[in-house]
């Protein structure tokens, strides 16, 4: 497959951006500061990320269709509130995550935020589940523009009247150069900050904007640093088709009457992993000194017997030290718990840590 | 000191007598972008021209750092591997990697000029 480039393409390469290839799009990695510098703007100031590589889905329907995602998506839809956001998940079968994703109830039905890798499989699972049923459909005209941290809020207001006043993982319409946009109080950074999708004829204009207001583009690298010290989930990494919501640590993003009732694809599995049959834990881990424990790197006991795997792993700037995530059995997850870990051969101590590695207060 | 020399896998080195100081070259530095973590090999060991003899990490990725001669190592520059951010800094002066006994001058022969090296980079990123 070709790869694809998102509407801010050209405007990235004029920033001085480095791009990768990630997931079928040309995105940028970095730009000339580099990804530390990057990092230390988003918690300090605010930066902008062209997330439009995610997928945008909308679903219309009411009561109905509610009824009809929860047949795959384990959160309460019937309950949601008008432009309220939750995090959630598509699972499997098996109890497994087939993608994480952001629904928000809309007037017209919901929208979905889907990660890129995975949206083009997920629009397959949704359509067929819910049989032509619904109007749906994953937009290509719409780009997605993050803004994070601490001064977001005061940054996007004067470009955009009135987002000031939305709440944490709450959304909203609102006008751009007399064009509508819809925004979200939400992230991936662990900042305050929004989401805003727009139509990709407005976006560099509005990119533009931003950046005039002393806010720097961010690339994927930071985007990866900022989500790690938040203890957030990269789907394909933390979270895969073989890692149920439970082992991951993710039960409070499962509406507690699903939980009870079930009636979502690969509850069984779900349902035994809560009664007790849970093995193994996502947890944050913190490797002593500066040695850099990455995806795959195996995690011993005290005693040298495996007790599970990284699935993420980098040196965290906010947190000035190497940070990781990973998986291991039941007994091993109290915070403060001695690990090691084997980095190409030799064994390193660390120790189980809370998650997230770096908190900040969101606005509620 | 002698002129400044390049190999393929993006070390610089320099002579005095019998020993050669080793580096990165500020090209390979770019490239990585902010370095992380630095493991340097140990006082005393002996390498191979080409063998992996370190380990340099961004917040991407790790790579091994390799020697462009063999020889005994002699020492090794601990200052990086405590501010891994110097070898962004300074990687051809103040951020070098290790010193190495040579063994095997003509080896020296084999590695690029600056001119050669800047074009080599050029042609091959990484």
């Amino acid at each position: 497959m070709e790869t694809q480039k998102t509407a801010l393409y050209n405007y990235h390469k004029s920033l001085g951006a480095k791009f990768v290839p990630f997931a079928g799009y040309e995105m940028p990695v970095q730009y000339s500061s580099g990804i530390v510098d990057e990092h230390k703007l988003t918690r300090s100031i605010a930066g902008m990320f062209d997330v439009s590589h995610m997928g945008q889905l909308s679903i219309e329907g009411s009561e109905e269709l509610a009824i009809e995602l929860e047949k795959i998506i384990p959160i309460d839809l019937k309950k949601i509130r008008l432009n309220q956001s939750k995090y959630s998940f598509l699972t499997n079968e098996e109890g497994g995550i087939y993608d994480d994703l952001i629904v928000t109830k809309v007037e017209k039905g919901f929208n979905i935020i889907l990660n890129a890798a995975c949206k083009n499989n997920d629009f397959k699972i949704i359509s067929g589940s819910l049989k032509d049923k619904f109007k749906i459909t994953l937009h290509k005209n719409l780009s997605l523009v993050a803004l994070q941290g601490p001064k977001s809020s005061q940054i996007l207001e004067k470009i955009i009247s009135g987002v000031s006043s939305l709440k944490f993982m709450n959304g909203n319409k609102f006008s751009y150069n007399s064009r509508d946009v819809y925004i979200t109080r939400s992230g991936y950074t662990g900042e305050d900050g929004f989401e805003i999708s727009i139509s990709n004829e407005s976006v560099e204009d509005f990119a533009k904007k931003l950046t005039s207001q002393n806010v720097k583009p961010i690339g994927l690298g930071a985007r990866d640093t900022l989500r790690l010290e938040a203890g957030l989930c990269l789907y394909g990494h933390d979270i895969n088709e073989s890692t149920s919501p439970i082992e991951a640590n993710l039960k409070w993003a499962i509406s507690k009457r699903r939980r009870e009732e079930g009636g979502f694809v690969g509850y069984k599995k779900i349902k035994s992993d809560l009664n007790g049959s849970l093995s193994r834990l996502r947890i944050g881990i913190k490797p002593e000194g500066k040695i850099i424990a990455r995806e795959g790197v195996k995690i011993f006991s005290e005693d040298g017997k495996e007790i599970g795997s990284i699935t993420s792993g980098t040196f965290g700037p906010s947190v000035n030290g190497p940070i990781a995530m990973g998986y291991v059995k039941l007994n091993f997850t109290r915070p403060g718990t001695k690990v090691f870990l084997e980095v190409r051969g030799k064994k390193h101590e660390a120790k189980i840590s809370e998650l997230p590695f770096y908190k900040k207060s969101y606005v509620r | 000191m002698s002129e400044k020399k390049y190999s393929k896998q993006h070390e610089w080195i320099t002579i005095e007598g019998d020993v050669a100081t080793v580096g990165i070259t500020k090209h390979a530095a770019e490239m990585l972008g902010d370095v992380v973590f630095v493991e340097l090999p140990e006082k005393g060991k002996n390498v191979e021209k080409e063998g992996q003899a370190g380990v340099v990490e961004s917040t991407k990725a790790a790579s091994d750092v390799y020697t462009p001669i063999t020889g005994e190592i002699t020492d090794t520059n601990q200052s990086i591997v405590d501010d891994p951010g110097a070898v962004n800094k300074d990687p051809e002066g103040a951020s070098w990697f290790f010193k190495i006994k040579i063994k095997n001058k003509s080896e020296l022969d084999q590695l690029m000029s600056k001119a050669d090296y800047d074009k080599f980079a050029k042609e091959n990123p990484s």
